[in-house]
């Protein structure tokens, strides 16, 4: 047994504080130490995907991160993916299209391909499948995955065009 | 049975609502067997063999009990024997005596990661560490690892009270022999103008979901428990739990999660009477979550197989004969689907000649549980790769040929009565009529192949209530797991009754208290049969309902007549009443109304499906890439479109890992060598191609809105299929899974070594 740490980071845009043993992944702090279960663990190899966060803006396997390595960091879980009145385009688009039959894996896509369209904002079908190749689904066989991100990332285009012209 | 509502015009079914649990599920708010915590609770692991076949000596638990934190193990010795009884569940038959064997080994461990205690603790971590302070004395025994070796006389014994029928006394590693015969197969035989015979070996592979198995246990003082777990079937759980207990059902109260996919491999039990029983000795909730190796090794995978098929054809292209010798992996004990693999394997065709022996074979493997329409895949590998080779001798089109020999309404079944209305005709003809079949397949080293699938479907018991709120919107209340959206379509259902909008029926998936009886999600029955309870609880509200309005208007209620989600008078006298209005009247006409209902569904519609592959075969490397896939599956009704493509795509998905990289790897030990998801290969976005869909609507006269059920015949096709595009591809059979580089590769430079030979032979 080893002493608990506490380690300071911003989880969802909240500064928040917790502790941990070193020996704990994010994903379990997440989940058992944060209670943010919407997080999942379905191989704790990293690779299934089903537990990515980010961390300052990339995708990562928060099983393979240890606890303390996030101290300073900031991390968004499926949980901040939606603001208090409306849907991420990405949730809503997985909804639309039926991207999800058990959705296990749902967390870990929203999370990869929100990763994606921040850095890309306009992907082809083989970057999205390039994208999301680390997140293994068993229900769907992936084709109504890829085309709610296709379509997300479409609104997503035009929510900043309109942005934009509101701007302008 | 009455065909549907408003005169077979429907309102909500056909549409595509959005599913009403969808939102938790994309905020991370639903809760999943793992999710599940509560005050004091401990956290179990377990002690796994290391070994293939062992006798266990002596287990010695002084250590690990002696480590801080630790709070109770328990081994075989704490569960009482159960009972040696052959009892149906789900698609599978269990025998609480075997399955009580495999949660816990009692004196054999049978595979590498059978469990052989298990350990609670304060957190995770001490029970691991608990795990391996454990010591084993073992007697190491050969293993047994395929159906040869268990088959051949002096092959080592894995149980020795296993006997069969035909062996009388015998020890022996046979469970189970089953045969199906029908008219004169040497008459058969002698009359066919082409006969080809193979042999197939298909290898073991597993479900895949992506959740681990979990299980809460909490037991009460006063004997009540309670457990947490995401199943197919809480009821099931509950009653293979109170057997392996000891304890009566009505003891255990059973609330199913959220459950991240199954496929058959959540309809037994592992954890579940483990953290019953160790929250019993240490007065606190313990949970118990499976790792990704221990799913590998020790959940229920579905049976490796060696497959021998002689069939034979009429140059017209009739299949006049057909004999099938099929081994099954049971895994430790006996129950492989071999049974319904024997009665699929040439179900799509009327053969007059035939006969199929099947044997349910044990070896040193986890014990298999349902996949899919279990046992079905590997026979359609063998059959429908024969029935290609076939039609290419008689110069047919691969689907005319099978439209030539395929099942109609009438047509003899492998057992039972002919079939009634069924849509294998359908199915062929809606790939045959595709833009894709149409479509030219040009370019090097590619190839199209076509195969087909059937399953049963299956119907058993389910309950359902529908409970009228005050405001006359709705609730609909079933007791089975939703594991790929079918919460949307009982509300449908109950919305299409009710004329109301879905989003006014809220469904829920009740706990075992909470609910009638209702067997196991699988056999592909929740649309179909709990859809059917769902639709007679949703009609028995309506009766009650417009016995109301008859007491408002003070008329009888055969004077009223339902439609359009309101109540009319059949004289027009009075101007029509909604629900939402008389869901107001409701306390002071007599109280509350609830829809109830419960069924044994009769009337079961088999399910039929057709897959188109186009692949291109990589000369220097052998692998497969997918071009393009089709598939067309008899829905009989699709409830909720979406959903019912999206059976179709995971099923294709699936059989397409199967077909080309699945496999459980064993050393000449007995280890399971690909214990993790980057070796064990399922295929990713990148591996595959979007999966078109074409939804065959045959509707089910068993069923009053048609359904058949849509959840498993769409895995049986893609491995034969790409069998069969590989062969046009680059002219090689190939007759064993996975069809993986290394195999492929091996058959390809076998071919060109033999095409070298016979041109160096010519020059």
């Amino acid at each position: 047994m080893s002493r608990k740490t506490l380690v300071d980071a911003i989880v969802n845009g909240e500064p928040t504080e917790f502790l941990c043993e070193p020996r704990q992944s994010l994903l379990e702090c997440l989940r058992d130490v944060l209670e943010l279960t919407g997080s999942k663990e379905g191989c704790l190899t990293g690779d299934c995907g089903a537990c990515t966060v980010m961390i300052d803006g990339r995708a990562v396997c928060s099983c393979l991160v240890f606890g303390p390595e996030v101290q300073g960091k900031r991390i968004t879980t499926v949980e901040g993916l939606a603001d208090a009145t409306r849907l991420h385009a990405l949730q809503q688009q997985f909804l639309e299209h039926a991207s999800l039959q058990c959705g296990i894996c749902t967390p870990g896509f929203l999370m990869s391909a929100k990763a994606l369209l921040e850095r890309n904002p306009n992907p082809t079908e083989p970057e999205i499948r390039y994208a999301l190749a680390g997140n293994l689904c068993r229900c769907t066989g992936y084709d109504k995955i890829v085309r709610a991100v296709t379509d997300a990332a479409k609104t997503l285009r035009e929510e900043g065009h309109d942005r934009a012209a509101a701007r302008s | 049975m009455a065909a549907a509502t408003n005169n077979g015009h429907f309102k909500v079914i056909g549409t595509r609502p959005i599913r009403h649990d969808g939102i938790d599920k994309v905020m991370g708010r639903a809760k999943y067997g793992a999710d599940y915590a509560f005050p004091g609770m401990l956290h179990g692991k377990l002690l796994r063999s290391p070994h293939a076949h062992a006798r266990i000596k002596s287990i010695n638990l002084t250590k690990a009990l002696a480590l801080p934190g630790v709070k109770a193990i328990i081994t075989g010795k704490d569960l009482p024997k159960a009972e040696n009884k052959l009892e149906q569940s789900g698609e599978m038959t269990v025998n609480p005596y075997y399955l009580s064997m495999n949660i816990l080994a009692h004196d054999k461990v049978l595979y590498d990661g059978h469990a052989i205690a298990a350990v609670a603790a304060t957190n995770p971590h001490i029970a691991e560490e608990a795990v391996r302070l454990i010591e084993v004395e073992y007697e190491v025994l050969p293993p047994v690892m395929t159906v040869d070796a268990a088959m051949k006389p002096g092959a080592p014994i894995l149980l020795h009270d296993l006997r069969n029928k035909e062996e009388g006394n015998k020890e022996t590693n046979v469970a189970q022999h089953h045969q199906f015969k029908r008219g004169d197969i040497e008459a058969g035989f002698k009359s066919a103008d082409f006969i080809i015979e193979r042999e197939f070996n298909t290898a073991m592979v597993h479900q895949g979901y992506i959740e681990p198995h979990n299980a809460v246990g909490i037991y009460n003082t006063d004997g009540q428990a309670t457990i947490y777990c995401s199943t197919q079937g809480a009821f099931d759980v509950r009653s293979l739990s109170a057997q392996v207990l000891g304890i009566a059902v009505g003891k255990i109260k059973v609330v199913p999660a959220e459950i991240g996919g199954g496929f058959g491999g959540k309809t037994t039990i592992y954890l579940e009477p483990l953290s019953v029983l160790l929250s019993k000795m240490t007065g606190a909730p313990v949970k118990l979550v499976m790792t990704r190796g221990e799913v590998l090794r020790a959940t229920g995978p579905t049976s490796g197989s060696k497959i021998k098929v002689k069939m034979g054809a009429t140059k017209d292209g009739t299949i006049v004969a057909a004999q099938v010798w099929m081994a099954y992996e049971a895994g430790a004990y006996p129950g492989s689907p071999v049974g319904a693999g024997a009665m699929c394997i040439i179900a799509p065709y009327t053969i007059e000649n035939l006969q199929i022996d099947g044997y349910d074979v044990v070896v040193n493997r986890p014990k298999t549980a349902a996949y899919r329409a279990p046992g079905a895949t590997n026979a359609a590998f063998a059959s429908e790769t024969i029935i290609d080779e076939l039609a290419d001798k008689c110069g047919m089109d691969p689907l005319d040929f099978r439209l030539k020999n395929g099942v109609k309404e009438g047509s003899a079944q492998v057992v039972g009565p002919p079939f009634k209305r069924i849509g294998f005709v359908e199915t062929c003809e809606a790939i045959k009529n595709s833009e894709h079949y149409k479509s030219k397949l040009t370019g090097k080293n590619r190839g199209r192949g076509v195969a087909t699938g059937f399953w049963f479907n299956a119907g058993m018991q389910s309950s359902a209530t529908v409970n009228i709120h005050t405001d006359g919107t709705a609730s609909v209340v079933t007791g089975s797991t939703d594991i790929g959206g079918s919460r949307a379509a009982m509300a449908m259902i109950t919305a299409e009754v009710l004329g109301l909008p879905v989003t006014d029926v809220r469904p829920l998936v009740a706990d075992t208290d909470s609910i009638g009886h209702t067997d196991v999600t699988g056999g592909s029955r929740v649309t179909f049969a709990t859809g059917m309870a769902v639709y007679e609880a949703a009609q028995d509200a309506i009766k009650q309902l417009t016995e109301r309005a008859a007491k408002v208007w003070e008329i009888k209620p055969d004077q009223i007549e339902f439609r359009d989600g309101a109540f009319h008078s059949k004289a027009g006298d009075k101007p029509p009443m909604a629900i939402k209005e008389l869901a107001k009247r409701l306390a002071r006409t007599g109280g509350p109304i609830t829809g109830r209902a419960s069924v044994n569904a009769r009337g079961v519609g088999p399910g039929f499906a057709a897959t188109l592959v186009d692949v291109e075969v990589d000369p220097d490397t052998a692998k497969v890439k997918l071009l393009r896939c089709t598939i067309a599956q008899d829905a009989g009704r699709a409830i909720h479109p979406s959903y019912v493509e999206g059976q179709m795509q995971g099923g294709t998905a699936q059989g397409l890992g199967w077909a080309l990289n699945e496999e459980y790897f064993y050393d000449d030990k007995g280890t399971l060598r690909n214990t993790g998801l980057l070796d064990y290969r399922m295929p990713t976005c990148l591996d595959l191609p979007m999966i078109e869909t074409i939804i065959v609507e045959v509707p089910n006269p068993g069923h009053p809105l048609g359904v058949r059920g849509v959840g498993e015949v769409s895995i049986v096709p893609p491995p034969a299929a790409v069998a069969n595009a590989i062969f046009h591809a680059v002219g090689i059979r190939m007759m064993e899974t996975p069809m993986s580089p290394p195999k492929l590769m091996k058959e390809m430079l076998k071919k060109r070594a033999a095409e070298n030979a016979q041109s160096a032979a010519a020059d």
